[in-house]
C-alpha cells in the first residue's frame, strides 16, 4: 500500500493498474479534490462527466457510479464512500473563471486549473496537454440543483475522516488538484490537505 | 465588483461599421428571405435549413446573431464553440453554469470559455430551459434506440448520431475526441430530482420554438441536430432546424445577457480586455 499526503493547492498525478484502489481522504473535512482521470495507454481518452451522469440517470456520485470515458466505457468505479455525495457539474476553479465569479482582481489567486497546468507542465512524459484538462470530479463538493434549476454551492458534506474510494477498471492516469479556492465554500474557506491511498486487490 | 461597467461595455461589443455599412453585401439579399424571426428591423444576412441527423460548422464574427428554430416540434441541436484564433480555447460548460448559478440555460445567459471569456449570449429563447450536461448519443445507443440504419441503407435518412456527428466536423479542423468538451443541447431540457435523478422532457420543444444567439468574440461554431442521447422516441426524430444569420443588434446599457449578474459584467470586461486595440 502507498500512502501519500497532499497539501492544498498541490497536485497529485499517479497511474493506476487494472484492478487498483485508490482511496482518497478528507483529513479535515470539506475539502473539494478536483479530479481528472485518462485512459494511461491514450490520454486523449479521459473521463466524461456528461457520458457518466446521463448513463447513470444521476447528477450525483457515489458507491455504484461507474466513472466513464468520452469512448463511453467504465474507466473506474466507486466502490465505497463515507461521504455520500461527489460532484461532477461545477468544474474546476481557474484563475480564468474566479476574475467571472468573485472579483476582476482574483485573477492572481491560485487555483486548481494552475495545479494542474503545473503538473502536466512537469510532466511532459504523461502525454496530457492543456486541450485534455476537461471536466472534472469534485470528490467531497457538494452543489445541489434546486427545484427551480438553479445551481447551488453549498457548505461541504463531508467531515474529517470522510473518504471515497475507487477501483480501477483499465489502467489510468489520476490527476488531483486539492482544491486551493479561499473564495467560496466548497471548502470551508479553509483549503486542508488530502491523503492517497493506492493498493491491489 | 471592480471596473465592469455597462457604460465602458456598451461602447465595446458593438457591430463592425464596415459590415454594417454594407448590409447583405456578404450573403446577398435578393434570395427572397425575410426578415429575422425575433427582430423585425434585423435584416436576414443568410438562412439555412438542417434535417435531423446533420451536422455543420461554421466561423462566426463577432456581432452576428445566431437564430435556430425547431420547425417541427422534438428537435435537438448540439452545439461547441471554439476560439478561432485558438482553438484550444473552448465553450466550458461547468463555468458557464457555475458563473451563473443555473442548470440550465435560458434567455440572459452567457456561454464562457474556459479562459473566463464570454463565447456567445442568449439574447431571446421561446422556451425557457436549454440542458448542457447530458452529452451526445453514441452509435450503440442510436442502433439500439431505432435500429441500425446505414448510410448503404437509407442514404439521407440514416441515422447517424451525435458523437460521430461531432467527430466528423471536429476532424476537419485536427481536433478529436479530447477536444469534444460537454456540449449544449438546444431545444432539450433533463429534470432534476431532489436527489439528483435526471429525467428527459418529452415533447418539450415544440414546433416554433427559438433560441437566438448573439456572437460576443470570433469563434467557431460545431453543431448537429442528431436526437438528443436521452430522448425516448420510438422512431429517429427527422426534424429540421431553420439557422439563420443577422448582425446583432448594438448592446445597450440595459442588455438583458449584460445584466442578469455581476458575473456577467465582469465576463463583458473580460471579452472587452481580450478585443483591446482590435478594429472592433
Amino acid at each position: 500500500m502507498a500512502r501519500q499526503s497532499i497539501d492544498a493547492g498541490d497536485y497529485y498525478l499517479a497511474r493506476l493498474e487494472a484492478g487498483d484502489t485508490l482511496r482518497i481522504v478528507d483529513l479535515e473535512g470539506n475539502q473539494a479534490a478536483d479530479t481528472l482521470f485518462y485512459a494511461a495507454d491514450d490520454p486523449t481518452e479521459h473521463y466524461s462527466a456528461c457520458n457518466t451522469l446521463r448513463e447513470q440517470r444521476n447528477l450525483y456520485l457515489s458507491v455504484g457510479s461507474e466513472l466513464r470515458s468520452n469512448e463511453n466505457r467504465c474507466m473506474l468505479e466507486i466502490v465505497a464512500d463515507t461521504c455520500g455525495r461527489h460532484d461532477t457539474l461545477g468544474g474546476a476553479c481557474s484563475s480564468e473563471s474566479n476574475t467571472v465569479r468573485y472579483d476582476l482582481d482574483k485573477r492572481s489567486m491560485h487555483a486548481c486549473r494552475d495545479s494542474w497546468m503545473l503538473a502536466i507542465a512537469e510532466h511532459p512524459d504523461f502525454g496530457i496537454r492543456k486541450r485534455d484538462i476537461s471536466h472534472n470530479i469534485n470528490f467531497f463538493m457538494n452543489v445541489p440543483v434546486t427545484e427551480s434549476g438553479e445551481l447551488t454551492f453549498e457548505d461541504g458534506i463531508s467531515a474529517p475522516g470522510k473518504y471515497v474510494e475507487l477501483t480501477a477498471s483499465m489502467d489510468v492516469i489520476v490527476l488531483i488538484s486539492n482544491c486551493p479556492q479561499l473564495n467560496n465554500p466548497c471548502n470551508g474557506y479553509n483549503p486542508t490537505p488530502i491523503e492517497l491511498l493506492t493498493w491491489n486487490q | 465588483m471592480s471596473g465592469s461597467l455597462p457604460s465602458n461595455t456598451n461602447s465595446n461589443t458593438n457591430l463592425d461599421p464596415n459590415l454594417t455599412s454594407n448590409p447583405g453585401s456578404t450573403f446577398g439579399s435578393n434570395d427572397g428571405l425575410n426578415n429575422g424571426p425575433n427582430d423585425g428591423s434585423a435584416e436576414l444576412l443568410y438562412s439555412t435549413r438542417l434535417s435531423g441527423g446533420k451536422h455543420w460548422s461554421m466561423r462566426l464574427r463577432r456581432g452576428l446573431s445566431l437564430q435556430l428554430r425547431d420547425v417541427k416540434g422534438g428537435a435537438n441541436v448540439g452545439m461547441v464553440f471554439y476560439n478561432t484564433a485558438d482553438l484550444r480555447e473552448r465553450y466550458n460548460a461547468p463555468d458557464t453554469l457555475k458563473c451563473q448559478h443555473t442548470f440550465y440555460l435560458t434567455r440572459g445567459h452567457c456561454l464562457y470559455s474556459d479562459m473566463g471569456r464570454i463565447f456567445a449570449s442568449v439574447l431571446d429563447d421561446t422556451l425557457g430551459a436549454h440542458e448542457t450536461m447530458c452529452g451526445n448519443s453514441s452509435r450503440e445507443q442510436v442502433d439500439r434506440q431505432y435500429g441500425a440504419r446505414s448510410y448503404q441503407q437509407d442514404r439521407n435518412a440514416w441515422h447517424q448520431n451525435g458523437h460521430d456527428a461531432f467527430m466528423v466536423e471536429l476532424s476537419k479542423y485536427e481536433l478529436g475526441r479530447r477536444d469534444l468538451p460537454a456540449n449544449v443541447n438546444w431545444f432539450s431540457k433533463c429534470a432534476v430530482r431532489e436527489d439528483g435523478g435526471i429525467d428527459f422532457v418529452d415533447g418539450y420543444a415544440t414546433a416554433g420554438s427559438e433560441v437566438s444567439l448573439r456572437i460576443e468574440m470570433d469563434c467557431l461554431v460545431v453543431l448537429h441536430t442528431c436526437p438528443h442521447p436521452m430522448a425516448s422516441a420510438k422512431h429517429y426524430p427527422h426534424t429540421d432546424v431553420g439557422i439563420t444569420l443577422c448582425h446583432a443588434p448594438p448592446m445597450a446599457t440595459d442588455d438583458v445577457c449584460l445584466n442578469l449578474c455581476d458575473e456577467n459584467r465582469r465576463g463583458f470586461e473580460n471579452n472587452r480586455l481580450y478585443h483591446l486595440g482590435s478594429s472592433l
